[in-house]
């Protein structure tokens, strides 16, 4: 088999794998949409300022929570399931074996933003269905190049992550320590308008209000131009590389002991 | 190289003064090896002999720190796919997805070799036909040990690594695993294996290497091993308070439990004293036997220790 098949096999049994695991699918899948229903809930009939005129909220979290669906997928999943995946053994039977590490990285990568669409997918169904959002029509491009940077993103920071995770037990706390944290400043549940403007600065450093904002524009139905965001997509793309750059420096086959 | 292998030997794992630190740790201190096409080899030692670092530079799956390694002809250090299609691995430290089944399993690793075996064979061949749809969490540990091997067969290597093949099994499975193992060779593969079962690398390895400390210590044909020993063991015991024993008879190490054991190269003579001694006092010498020393004497020797403190290294 040439590499490319090599990667959609594993990525097919990957798959069968993780839906085989019904505790695990079900937490990847109800948590984002959890958040959806509740913020939605509680805040969804606020009125909310965006450039060019003022929105419901649930036009700020239908592309909030599907940042937050890529994240999780792609950082909190994939460094998580990584984390066990080398704790095992799995990782060392694979480098073992002749397949071309790529295949079997780009098997699980791509598994991981399959899911992160998946969610995105179900967030914007949702929000037409109940929360009366507009799907992204002009700014399509740029929404569809936001995402594949976002994801690209947090897979390359799930893979560098691992660096500093010791063991897989600590992997979830590790990951979730450093995410949770940034997502409450970074405009995914809550919009910080009102934020102090040091804050923001700070959150400004990480990816991931740049993800969210940028995906904010997306659907934001007063945008009428294509909607690209240069700035955020470019710091995003810079912590894509610094991910990568790690990721392929510290990454580990061995169980750590 | 060791100078009484025969050269004219096709050899499939070549290595000479191989050394491997970590840190201040020299956990392999220069040795030799030399494995034929088509044999069975053992490496034997106990805990911290340096065993696994060896195999696992040979694996690729470790750097060395200096020495010339060859596998195949390739240098394992390489990383090269090329050899990775023609070796097999079973380790102990490695595992596969736990929501896979069996079929999946070996159907998945099979896909990375040029020309794997049949997967419904190499199942068979295993002895988990049964099991083709369980999901390898609901397997049992030597069940899931035999899917290892399964795995490690199904790109039908020319050489094969085995890492403690045997550890948890019962005794069935474990004369199932053997006869897997002399399978093998008996289709021209090779294989290198390491155990702290003496009685495995009796019944299996043409030849054998002991290593102690990151040293190989002794190498050779089990039966020579035995026979370099060259002496009879003569071990009874004797229940109740501690005899003594005649003029001239030295023990082999404290008696324990009542258990005797002399180590002599004039078998006829001890015994004839022993027995006769024994008649005069009225003593009886239970479970008198005569052996050969045994591959495991000869590592108890080689070691002072006993092989089973080198459990799961």
């Amino acid at each position: 088999m040439n590499s490319l098949s090599l990667a959609l096999k594993q990525l097919r049994y990957q798959n069968t794998a993780f839906w085989r695991n019904p505790v695990a699918a079900f937490f990847t899948f109800v948590f984002p949409l959890m958040f959806l229903v509740i913020l939605n809930l509680l805040f969804g009939s606020h009125d909310l300022e965006v450039p060019g005129g003022t929105v419901n909220t649930s036009t700020f979290y239908v592309p909030a929570i599907g940042a937050l669906s890529v994240i999780t997928t792609c950082y909190t999943n994939l460094a998580i399931w990584m984390s066990f995946s080398r704790d095992e053994g799995i990782l060392k039977r694979i480098r073992g074996a002749p397949i071309p590490t790529w295949s079997f990285l780009v098997g699980r990568i791509a598994h991981a933003v399959l899911l992160g669409l998946l969610l995105m997918a179900i967030v914007a169904a949702a929000g037409v269905l109940f929360y009366d959002v507009d799907l992204p029509t002009n700014t399509l491009p740029a929404f569809v190049v936001t995402l594949a940077l976002g994801a690209a993103t947090f897979c390359a920071l799930g893979l560098a992550v691992m660096k500093v995770i010791p063991n897989a037990e600590a992997s979830p706390a590790i990951v979730n320590a450093s995410i949770l944290p940034l997502m409450f400043i970074s405009d995914i549940f809550i919009p910080l308008h009102d934020a102090p403007g040091w804050l923001t600065t700070f959150a400004n450093i990480f990816p991931v209000r740049h993800l969210s904002v940028a995906m904010q524009t997306s659907f934001n139905p007063f945008e009428e131009g294509l909607g690209f965001e240069p700035v955020h997509l470019l710091v995003l793309a810079a912590w894509m590389a610094a991910g990568m750059l790690i990721a392929l420096r510290t990454f580990s086959w061995e169980p750590r002991r | 190289m060791t100078p009484n292998s025969n050269e004219s030997l096709e050899a499939v794992i070549q290595v000479a003064g191989l050394h491997k630190s970590y840190g201040q740790l020299e956990a392999v201190r220069g040795i030799d090896l030399r494995v034929h096409r088509n044999e069975v080899f053992a490496l034997l030692g106990p805990n911290g002999a340096g065993k696994t670092t060896t195999v696992e530079i040979l694996e690729g799956h470790r750097s060395r720190t200096s020495g010339d390694v060859s596998v195949l002809g390739y240098d394992p250090g390489k990383n090269d796919r090329k050899l990775k299609e023609r070796i097999g691995i079973v380790l102990q430290s490695t595992g596969v997805e736990r929501y896979l089944t069996v079929f999946e399993t070996v159907d998945l690793f099979s896909k990375y070799y040029p020309h794997p075996l049949p997967v419904g064979d190499v199942i068979q061949m295993v002895g988990l036909g049964d099991q083709r749809k369980t999901l390898v969490r609901r397997l049992s540990g030597g069940q899931r040990r035999r899917l290892d091997v399964a795995v490690g067969l199904v790109g039908d290597p020319e050489l094969l690594f085995l890492d403690e093949p045997t550890t948890g099994f019962d005794p069935s499975a474990r004369r199932g695993a053997w006869e897997i193992v002399r399978n093998l060779r008996s289709l021209g593969k090779t294989v290198l294996l390491t155990t702290h079962y003496m009685d495995e690398a009796e019944a299996l390895a043409d030849r054998v290497a002991i290593m102690v400390k990151g040293r190989i210590v002794t190498e050779g044909v089990p039966s020579e091993l035995t026979q370099r020993k060259g002496r009879t063991i003569i071990r009874f015991r004797i229940d109740g308070e501690n005899v003594g024993l005649p003029e001239g008879l030295q023990l082999d190490q404290e008696v324990v439990n009542g258990a005797y054991s002399l180590t002599t190269d004039s078998p006829t003579h001890v015994l004839h004293l022993l027995t006769t001694w024994a008649v005069e006092k009225g003593i009886e010498l239970e479970d008198l036997a005569v052996t050969r020393p045994s591959l495991e004497d000869v590592f108890v020797e080689l070691t002072g220790a006993g092989p089973m403190e080198g459990e799961g290294m």
